[in-house]
């Protein structure tokens, strides 16, 4: 299968501290891959220079055979990349079914100047974005709090609206930064039991997750970082036996 | 799905059909010419509020320097009429696209700064209007001002009569309110909110945030335009102590006093302050007998007052007490009918 996305020396440097150190994986079409490791460890910072947020000091990002990185933040919606966030952005005083309905933004066609003379084109547009927003509510099990402001939502039920948002205009990749953080078992189950269901349709995953059950269920290969370094990688099989990885990083009781 | 529009948005027509009747209404009621041309002010300025309301309201930007651009529309329509005899309706278009060029080269600019940075950038840009239209006398007549702008006519309607002006320029006014709520309740609206919210996830969602910020900037900037070279046929006579920062701060003031998350919030706020104008300019000059700028002082006052008690603005404050009337309404309605059951 052909590489979806492609991670090359991949590096970052804070000051003096180098925050991710030359990391290299790939990522190929319709798999889970999962990044772990301890606090710190250049989780966010690796997603980050992976979705454009910020340039890496060195290295480069190739996504569909083309350079990613130097792009604009916006651009890679339009390229079918969608991410989320480990400390949520949702819109808080919008509704859920408005926050719902900004991610279907890359489908929509309507400009200032057509949406200000109304032209048929804008009611065609509003009326794709509530029916595709209908569709994720209904799956991700949010349709009873459409009109509620997402403010106003517990915090698993936001977690669950940030994936929803991500998700609604069917992007070909999904970096998550910890999905499941701060989720009860029940959430967290939900969760994955969505990311299985679009690995089914064939979404591809990148994610960050401390929840080591959760990460070895969904994963088909799982990245380990430590001190910005990619120490291990493999099967959650291999890693779960791999003496590297246990002093470094789960300690004896992860499993 | 007919009123998709309504569930996500609330009804348009209401208030909008409310404002109508009272501008119809109003001049069989106002009997002085003084008041008419308030009147007519209040239409006039609340074209640049409108357009406020939206930048900042809406996209999150602020303005100290829209006068500049409701100057270049009058200065662009008064010096094409008056000194070239030019159509006062080509020099109107020809004012709008100029503004729009030039906020859009100024937006690009200068909308990458934030909060204080953006204040300070666009007073700049007022000030610097204000030395141009000052240096340029040979076309604009300095600061001794440029008269004799011809009024407006419209097929054989001669505008210049007060009353058909009034009710030009409020059509005027509902055409643009119309456009202006056609954007808010489209994608284009929501993402203008969620920028709001988090300009980083909005961002993440495919949204060019800069692009639009200067969008809605020049919009905002051409509503302006558009309410200066209405002025200049209006008044006959524009200097420039009309389009300096105190004129940007007042119209600032108009949108906070309204509420700047709401169209209708603008056009309430531009007529309480301009009724409040007035009224403090009588009070000064006939008990405490001063003729100079005390409005300014109110003015500075009034915003510290509303960022304390009224952050959201006069139209959150309605609708909260709408809303209060209607549960009470329905409470009511809702023990009768158990007392009644009861007796049944
Ligand atoms: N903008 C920044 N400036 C300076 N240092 C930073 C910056 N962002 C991250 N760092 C540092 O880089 C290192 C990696 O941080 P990062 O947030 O990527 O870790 P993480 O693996 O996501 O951790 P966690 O599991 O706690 O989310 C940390 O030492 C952090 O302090
Ligand atoms: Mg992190």
């Amino acid at each position: 299968m052909a590489n979806l996305l492609e991670v090359k020396q991949l590096t970052k440097k804070f000051g003096g501290i180098t925050a991710v150190d030359r990391i290299d994986f790939s990522l190929e079409e319709g798999e889970v891959v999962a990044v772990i490791g301890p606090n710190g460890a250049g989780k966010t910072t690796l997603f980050n220079m992976i979705s454009c947020f910020i340039p890496p000091t060195s290295g480069e990002v190739i996504y569909k055979g083309e350079r990613l990185t130097g792009r604009k933040i916006f651009e890679l919606a339009h390229l079918g990349i969608s991410r989320t966030f480990q400390n949520l952005q949702i819109f808080n005083n919008m509704t859920v079914l408005e926050n719902v309905m900004m991610g279907v933004h890359v489908k929509l066609k309507t400009n200032v100047f057509s949406a200000g003379f109304r032209l048929p084109t804008v009611k065609k547009n509003e009326e794709i974005a509530y029916q595709l927003a209908l569709d994720v509510l209904e799956m991700v099990e949010l349709k009873d709090f459409m009109y509620k402001k997402a403010g106003n939502l517990s915090y698993g039920l936001q977690k669950q609206l940030e994936f929803a948002r991500a998700i609604v205009y069917h992007p070909q990749l999904i970096l998550l930064d910890e999905p499941m953080a701060g989720l009860n078992d029940a959430e967290t189950n939900r969760m994955a039991g969505y990311i299985k269901e679009l690995k089914k349709k064939g979404c591809s995953f990148l994610f960050v997750e401390h929840k080591m059950a959760t990460v070895m269920e969904l994963a088909d290969r799982i990245i380990v970082m430590d001190f910005g370094k990619k120490i291990a990688e493999g099967t959650p099989h291999e890693i779960a036996r791999n003496e590297k990885v246990i002093s470094a990083y789960l300690g004896e009781e992860a499993f | 799905m007919a009123k998709l529009d309504n569930v996500l948005y609330g009804h348009l027509w209401r208030p909008f059909a409310s404002l109508m009747v009272i501008v119809l209404l109003l001049p069989l009621f106002v009997k002085s010419s003084y008041i008419l041309t308030v009147l007519i002010l209040i239409g006039i300025y609340s074209l640049i509020s409108i357009g406020l309301s939206l930048l900042l309201g809406y996209a999150g930007q602020i303005s100290l320097g829209h006068a500049a651009f409701f100057g270049i529309g009058a200065y662009v329509s008064g010096v094409l009429t008056a000194k070239y005899a030019g159509s006062p309706w080509i020099a109107m278009v020809i004012g709008i696209v100029f503004t729009w060029l030039v906020s859009y080269v100024i937006g690009m600019a200068i909308l990458r700064l934030k909060g204080h940075f953006l204040a300070l950038a666009t007073m700049a840009i007022n000030i610097i209007f204000f030395i141009l239209i000052l240096g340029l006398d040979e076309f604009t007549g300095g600061a001794s001002g440029l008269v004799g702008i011809p009024s407006l006519s419209l097929f054989q309607l001669n505008l210049g009569n007060p009353l058909y002006f009034y009710f030009f320029v409020w059509f005027i006014v509902f055409v643009i309110i119309l456009f202006s709520m056609n954007i808010i309740r489209s994608n284009i609206g929501r993402l203008l909110r969620s920028i709001h919210d988090s300009e980083i996830a909005t961002e993440t969602l495919g949204v060019n945030v800069a692009k639009y910020k200067v969008i809605i900037f020049s919009l905002s900037a051409v509503y302006a335009s558009l309410a200066g070279s209405l002025y200049a046929h209006f008044i006959s006579f524009i200097a420039p102590p009309s389009f300096y920062i105190t004129f940007s701060i007042l119209l600032l003031v108009m949108v906070m006093v309204g509420g700047v998350h709401s169209i209708w919030g603008a056009v309430l706020g531009t007529a309480i302050i301009m009724f409040l104008n007035e009224w403090i300019r009588y009070i000064g000059q006939t008990y405490f007998h001063i003729s100079g700028q005390v409005e300014i002082v109110v003015y500075g006052l009034i915003i510290i007052l509303v960022m304390m008690f009224m952050p959201k603005g006069l139209v959150d404050i309605l609708e909260r007490l709408w809303k209060k009337i209607k549960s009470v309404q329905i409470k009511g309605a809702e023990k009768r009918k158990m007392t009644t059951e009861k007796g049944a």
